[in-house]
């Protein structure tokens, strides 16, 4: 008998509208009940916790993560990715395809999602919306969803042609998941490591225009649109890491016009702004790049007025070598899974007011149902025993030099983080105590 | 934007001997630097062969240079020390060494400073930071030439001022003056490390050129500096006009008119003549002359151009005694 009996902790379900104290018992996997506190006591299980002073809550999702496998286990593999994703109280997470070989077939998703890989959580992921990612040929979008496909989306790089988007949308509406947008427009974009504006002309740097993301964004909504009149079917446009004022009005705009859009926004975006570039950090290096600190002050309306419907890390690791080199040469991208719990707490909990409930929405709840995994995301009985229990008061810093991923390229080494994660349960099996 | 009060900090992460920008150098360090300069310029050559004697230093040079690679090695020489050339075209770097490992490796050798020359902006501060080595950046992508910018600081204060008002500045040494700089501003190092400089002791700097080479961005660089689209009007209002060339291995994606170009900002004598008669005209090099610059004003008594090129042997001898003598060099606050 695995069974796990939580006590005495506040229960954060935004879907199930609880945030009270509540004792719950996990059995075979799944919640089996969840009582006013003091009523499970009698329940014989073979763990108890004591969850007093912790917020339980939903496992967080993240539907954003580089997981490197296959082809490039250097940097990171399944098995350590998603030890770092349970070290930062993730449940589920999302594997994007920029893999090598691009994860385009049933097949290779097959393979992805094996058992064999040692994740230590759910693993989902979503396929190439072309093949290759080469923005030309859709791939099989109802075999690859049969084979598990949480969305699709060419990661890394846009769908940049419209006739191929408004293909991608249309068959992933068909097979009721997302397209999940990569929104930059490279056309304009080339040579380009940073956000442009004064700071990269003084560094000398090609700046990528706020423009690159809006133009795509206000594309693809455009497609919608037309789709929507056209065609009598209501396409899921997720669009990735949005980093812009313009975007997230865009974004914002097409909601209230009801088009079925969603997004996400990554924990640096509300972190950082391009000043964190400093002197060549490569660490402060990714796409969409740090922008002003106007668009982060606006990342943080949007997560605050509900425009943004999810926190995801966008976690891309990569080896010492590769950052330590010229700026301009360095690959984009951080590593995030154990810093977004921490920095969401602090920046917008704390800072900002975000109550904990809307937090847990925008780490679990909200992109569960993104990406529809059912039975995910909320913790009301009969759904997965996928849960976080963290100390919400807890105040530490980050020693990269000890991440579960094998990869160290973060800008919040030695960076305050608020909010510990004490348990990560998994479908019913303790991944990460902390 | 980085605050003067930010110098010594930022700066402390590197050798203190390193030059990788000119917003790491305080006032009096240039003052220093330009004092250490004429100390050096006044030595017999026995003498001045001593200061490095012994002593190792690598040029590291990953674009093609004249002016600069030479100054740098006859400046090393004269000072006494060994040196070394390694370009991208002769070396590892051309399998795919990495700058750090090529760092490292001239470090091994012997190499106690390093003249970095690199297509990529910010690639010194990866230098500096990866081998701890003084670096002194020799320009670098579209960031910044700080050798570039003192020898040309040295070479208007000796012409505005004086030969013996070139060895000690203060925050006005250059009060009243202005200085345009002209060209593609948006791929010139030169312009960013002067624009840089110049405020700092006072100076007006006026950018002029169109808007595809000289985007509004460029007030960001800092305070004291303005733009002006109108080449005649900022000649007339300017005692220092400096000329820069259009780099077109940079420029890829860029359309330009060239002969619109050339009519509206090429620096010739009837324009020179017209608005500023008196106005000292530098010029970095290369100058493509028939573009930016006609032949009479290159050549012409206006022109200070060979003068730049003889204050930076002398300008970049002082920066290797400074690099090579880290903490004990006077006006080093480190």
């Amino acid at each position: 008998m695995n069974d796990i009996l939580i006590l005495n902790g506040r229960l954060i379900d935004p879907l199930s509208r609880v945030d009270a104290l509540r004792d719950l018992l996990l059995r075979d996997g799944r919640v089996a009940a969840v009582e006013m506190p003091g009523t499970l006591k009698g329940q014989e299980s073979a763990q108890t916790i004591d969850a007093k002073g912790l917020i339980v809550a939903p496992g967080l999702i993240d539907v954003h993560v580089h997981l490197r496998e296959p082809g490039q286990t250097y940097k990171e593999t399944i098995a350590t990715g998603t030890a770092a994703a349970a070290a930062g109280g993730y449940t589920s997470v999302v594997a994007m395809p920029n893999t090598l070989p691009v994860n385009d077939t049933p097949s290779k998703l097959d393979w992805m999602l094996d058992a064999q890989r040692g994740s230590v959580v759910k693993l989902f992921a979503m396929p190439a919306a072309t093949v290759g990612s080469m923005g030309e040929t859709l791939t099989d979008f109802e075999a690859l969803r049969k084979a598990g496909a949480v969305g699709f989306t060419d990661d890394g790089k846009p769908v940049l042609e419209d006739h191929v988007m408004r293909a991608a949308l249309i068959a992933a509406a068909r097979a009721e998941v997302p397209v999940s947008q990569h929104a930059e427009d490279t056309r304009l974009t080339g040579g380009c490591s940073m956000n442009a504006g004064p700071m990269a002309f003084r560094l000398g740097l090609r700046g990528m225009p706020i423009e690159a993301e809006a133009r795509i964004v206000e594309r693809d909504i455009q497609l919608l649109r037309e789709i929507e009149r056209a065609e009598g079917l209501r396409p899921h446009l997720h669009v990735q890491h949005v980093s812009t004022a313009r975007a997230i009005e865009a974004v914002r705009k097409a909601k209230r016009e009801g088009l079925h859009v969603t997004c996400e926004i990554a924990p640096h975006h509300f972190a950082l702004n391009e000043e964190a570039v400093g002197d060549y950090d490569t660490h402060a290096k990714m796409n969409p790049p740090l922008r002003a600190e106007s668009d982060r002050l606006q990342m943080i309306e949007a997560l605050l007025d509900g425009t943004a419907d999810c926190i995801a890390t966008d976690h891309a690791p990569h080896a010492p070598f590769e950052k330590r080199q010229e700026f301009e040469r360095a690959p984009n991208g951080i590593t995030g899974l154990e810093t977004a719990l921490g920095l969401a707490l602090r920046i917008l909990h704390r800072d900002r007011g975000l109550p904990l409930s809307r937090l847990v929405e925008l780490m679990s709840s909200s992109p569960s149902q993104i990406v529809s995994l059912a039975g995910r995301g909320s913790l009301a009985a009969g759904h997965y025993a996928d849960l976080v229990l963290f100390d919400a008061g807890a105040e530490w810093v980050f020693d990269a030099t000890i991440s579960r991923s094998k990869s160290r390229n973060t800008p919040f080494d030695g960076s305050p983080m608020l909010g510990k994660v004490r348990y990560t349960i998994c479908e019913g099996h303790i991944v990460y105590r902390g | 934007m980085r605050r003067a009060s930010e110098t010594a900090a930022v700066s402390s992460k590197y050798s203190p001997g390193s030059l990788l920008s000119v917003g790491h150098l305080s006032v009096a360090e240039v003052s220093a630097i330009l004092a250490e300069t004429a100390r050096i310029a006044a030595l017999s050559p026995a003498e001045r062969s001593a200061i490095l004697r012994g002593r190792t230093i690598a040029l590291l040079f990953y674009e093609s240079s004249t002016r600069t690679r030479t100054s740098f090695e006859l400046a090393a020489k004269s000072l006494g020390a060994t040196t070394t050339l390694v370009s991208d075209k002769s070396s590892s770097i051309e399998k795919g060494e990495s700058l750090k490992d090529t760092g490292l490796t001239l470090r091994a050798l012997g190499a106690e400073c390093i003249i970095l020359r690199h297509s990529a902006s910010g690639a010194p501060f990866v230098l500096a930071r990866e081998t701890g080595l003084p670096v002194l950046n020799a320009g670098d992508g579209m960031h910044e030439h700080p050798s570039q910018a003192l020898l040309d600081l040295r070479t208007i204060l000796n012409r505005l001022h004086g030969a013996d008002k070139a060895t000690s500045i203060t925050e006005h040494s250059l009060s009243g003056v202005t200085v345009t700089i002209t060209g593609d501003i948006l791929h010139s190092r030169v312009a960013r490390s002067n624009a840089m400089l110049l405020p700092r002791l006072g100076a007006r700097v006026l950018l002029c050129g169109p808007t595809k080479l000289l985007p509004e961005d460029a007030l960001g660089l800092g305070p004291g500096i303005e733009i002006e689209r109108d080449f005649d009007r900022a000649l007339a209002k300017s005692q220092v006009v400096m000329m820069l060339r259009i780099q077109k291995e940079r420029i890829a994606g860029i359309e330009l008119d060239l002969n619109e170009y050339i009519h509206r900002y090429q620096l010739n004598s009837e324009r020179l003549l017209a608005s500023a008669p008196q106005a000292l005209v530098l010029h970095p090099g290369p100058m493509i002359r028939g573009l930016e610059i006609s032949d009479e004003v290159a050549d012409g008594a206006q022109s200070a151009i060979e003068e730049q090129v003889a204050h930076g042997l002398a300008i970049r001898s002082a920066l290797l005694a400074r690099a090579l003598s880290a903490g004990i060099f006077k006006g080093q606050t480190i």
